[in-house]
């Protein structure tokens, strides 16, 4: 009703005293059988549902409604799932009889990860990266018809927060976009509280059922206790030589950002980075990312100005997130959309792990030494693609498999967006980053051709046998701007 | 070579021994002794020599033999006589045992390096006769912990009741002009005690420490590497002792103050440990 281009307003209706609009009435969200919500959605087969994974390994509620879904004999579904986890092995008997047809997904470990690599999806696998997926939510490529936002706390308007409640997971980064663009938001909660629910990571404009179930997930596998630095000294030689890597770049300096995984090599680094800031009397600027107490502390401590958060892995990060103001909630468009003016983008450092790398610099953190499924990009490409340098810090074995191949299985990331390769016997520049190779050579850092630390891994450990694979394409890898980067086949038995 | 720190690695552990050359160490001792179970002891010897020789690494490497009065003495020693090492670490050293092993090393016309490792309360008191009884010692070891126990000592952080021990190693070493080589410290985690113990052996004497976890490397290289400062001062009383040989002067002045031999001396130390020394400094005590 777009009035100001009427030309003659007389033409305009205006309402009678009888039509004029009654006080609000609130509608009730609250629900509280789950069978009854999935009906009154109307969820049709074919239909796209999305769920976050921020309970982790100990979510129970993609589990819980997806099985209500094929009581209801809904065949055909497109998973939209941020992550999968072990936990949703019990997902397999629904692949099996088509309640579930496509998955989209960013991260999958455990069994169904196996089942889908031997070749029990029937439609197809799509793995995105974190700012992909949320990229292809918010423009629309994929349409969710019901997004599940399992909520640690909601009160019955729909505020949702994930500080609050007896489940809790911190910042609810991962299903912003979803929250904002499906045709149909649940929040499902274990914790129905008193409005107003505060702070509120989703709030209730944007929720149209708040479903309250027993138990939304099992806390020991939804955030570690602590996060710990590896002990191993290989591990621990890794994490010396990558900041020796860091302060070659010259980056490393007065307002400089970085971001880590939550693995132990990478921890190590941070704990060598926060001795060495001190040491020099370094602040940065920003830490971004899945955020753990290490950089909690460093916030405390002053060494960062601002952390981003789009997942909280411990629960020192989930207190801090709670009552420190320059602990600050992101999405995961915000993270990481190539669309948009993202975090990533002004990141310096992002330090990342990888199952295989290949002579190109290409990285698969998609699948294990035996090509099943059992990770994704994640962050990966995004925090590649956007720092000003990417480090890959690996062991040169892994389980006596050389991690350097000829070409990995699966490319996550390509290797056109990583720089460094940081092993216990030597770093590798990719040859695209002349300014590094002159940076390192000035400042008298060695480095060695990853051909030929190839070949001296081989020579070592031989190389590994081929994966068998059969003809069959069972999905996609997909890049963060939404190209595709790898097939993804069927594993033989 | 002054070895700041020579760090144990399992004789039957694939994984640290594949590793033992990248972790900093001046060098390592792979055990076959304590860290080896007694029906470990074969598969350990066969594991270091395929180790040994498959991997070739680089660095110094010395073997920890077990002692003469075990059973496996002269089968370890036939186990690696015939690999490119450095050297052995003899346990529970004595005049003895020292006297069996030199003999053994003489019949084979081995030329390996030795470290007496001084446990239990005779080798202390005849640690200077453990030397003698050697050609190829190159360091006197303290094993604080077996000596504590023959001792009947209490073993503590503080180590106050091993003070006349490292004394009297120090003193042996530098005798016979070998180095002195301080126990392990042996709380992995504690860096912080680590430090002050590091700086306390350094303070008494020692030359360099020997180190049971890798985290431990670094911190007690950086107790024994010679500042800046010092690798300097040591680098003027070098150019000194030159320019006054050149000048055939026996004695000369630095700084206002008399430079003899034994600074002269403290200086090629220093210049050994920090990697700055040169053959022709060889000369210069002449």
């Amino acid at each position: 009703m777009n009035y100001l281009s009427s030309t003659d307003l007389r033409t305009v209706k205006v309402l009678e005293q009888a039509e004029f609009p009654s006080k609000v009435n609130a509608r009730n969200k609250v629900v509280e059988d789950t069978a009854k919500l999935i009906k009154e959605l109307g969820i049709k087969d074919n239909a796209v549902l999305s769920f976050h994974h921020h309970l982790r390994n100990g979510d129970y509620v993609l589990n819980t409604i997806m099985k209500e879904v094929q009581r209801q004999g809904i065949k055909g579904i497109t998973l939209v799932a941020s992550s999968l986890f072990p936990i949703h092995a019990e997902m397999i008997p629904l692949l099996e009889d088509g309640t579930i047809e496509n998955i989209v997904t960013s991260y999958i470990s455990g069994d169904l990860g196996r089942a889908i690599s031997y070749g029990k999806l029937k439609g197809k696998i799509i793995m995105q990266s974190h700012g992909g997926r949320a990229r292809s939510i918010l423009n629309g490529e994929i349409e969710i018809d019901v997004a599940f936002i399992a909520s640690p706390s909601a009160d019955a308007h729909g505020n949702i927060s994930g500080v609050n409640g007896h489940n809790t997971c911190g910042t609810l980064g991962y299903a912003i976009a979803d929250s904002l663009k499906a045709k149909k938001v649940v929040a499902v909660t274990d914790a129905l509280v008193e409005y107003p629910n505060y702070p509120a990571d989703i709030t209730e404009d944007y929720v149209d059922y708040v479903l309250v179930i027993d138990c939304i997930g099992r806390k020991e596998g939804i955030v570690s206790g602590t996060t710990r630095v590896t002990r191993d000294p290989v591990g621990l030689k890794i994490a010396k030589d990558t900041l020796k890597v860091m302060e070659a770049t010259g980056l490393l300096k007065e307002g400089f950002s970085y971001q880590s995984g939550a693995g132990g090599i990478s921890l190590a680094v941070t704990a060598f980075l926060k001795e060495y800031m001190i040491e020099n009397n370094i602040k940065g600027s920003f830490a971004s990312g899945g955020i753990t107490g290490h950089l909690t502390q460093m916030l405390e401590e002053g060494l960062f100005s601002a952390l981003f958060d789009v997942q909280c892995f411990d629960l020192e990060s989930i207190e801090s997130l709670k009552r420190n103001p320059n602990h600050i909630r992101m999405s995961a468009s915000q993270y990481g959309n190539p669309e948009v003016s993202a975090v990533v983008d002004k990141l310096d450092f992002v330090i990342l792990g990888a199952t295989e790398i290949d002579v190109n610099f290409n990285v698969n953190v998609t699948s294990g030494a035996d090509g099943v499924l059992m990770g994704g990009s994640g962050g990966h490409q995004d925090t590649a693609a956007g720092s000003k340098v990417s480090i890959i810090v690996s062991k040169l074995f892994s389980s006596r498999i050389p991690v350097i191949k000829d070409r990995v299985d699966v490319i996550t990331t390509p290797g056109t967006t990583v720089d460094v390769l940081v092993t216990e016997r030597g770093i590798c520049v990719n040859p695209l980053r002349t300014d590094l190779i002159e940076a390192f050579k000035e400042a008298k850092l060695e480095i060695v051709d990853i051909k030929e630390l190839k070949e001296y891994s081989e020579s070592i450990m031989g190389k590994a046998k081929p994966i068998e694979k059969t003809d069959r394409i069972i999905g996609l890898s997909q890049y963060r701007d939404g190209s595709i980067i790898d097939y993804i086949y069927e594993v033989k038995r | 070579m002054n070895y700041r720190t020579l760090l144990f690695i399992p004789g039957n552990n694939p994984g640290m021994l594949q590793s033992s050359d990248i972790l900093g160490a001046d060098g390592i001792i792979i055990d076959l002794e304590d860290a080896v179970a007694l029906t470990e002891k074969d598969a350990a010897r066969i594991l270091v020599r395929e180790y040994l020789l498959t991997f070739k690494p680089e660095g110094n490497y010395f073997i920890r033999i077990n002692p003469l009065d075990s059973p496996y003495f002269y089968d370890d020693l036939e186990a690696i006589k015939d690999l490119d090492i450095t050297g052995l670490v003899l346990p529970k050293a004595s005049v003895e045992s020292m006297a069996a092993l030199e003999d053994y090393l003489d019949k084979n016309d081995l030329d390996f390096e030795v470290i007496a490792l001084i446990e239990n309360a005779m080798g202390l008191e005849t640690a200077l006769d453990i030397v003698r009884a050697s050609k190829r010692i190159v360091g006197l070891f303290l094993g604080a912990e077996d000596l504590t126990l023959d001792l009947g000592a209490k073993r503590t952080k503080e180590s106050k009741e091993i003070e006349y021990a490292r004394s009297k190693i120090i003193a042996a070493a530098k005798a016979a002009g070998i180095q002195a080589l301080d126990t392990p410290f042996t709380d992995t985690d504690d860096l912080e005690g680590l430090k002050i113990d590091t700086r306390n052996a350094k303070d008494l004497g020692m030359t360099g420490k020997t180190v049971i976890s890798p985290r431990h490397v670094d911190i007690i290289n950086q107790v024994f590497t010679p500042t800046q400062e010092e690798i300097d001062y040591a680098l003027r009383v070098v150019e000194g002792v030159k320019g006054a040989k050149e000048k055939g002067l026996g004695a000369f002045s630095l700084e206002g103050k008399m430079i003899d031999a034994p600074i002269i001396k403290r200086a090629l130390n220093v210049l050994k440990t920090s990697g700055d020394y040169k053959e022709e400094y060889d000369e210069l005590l002449e």
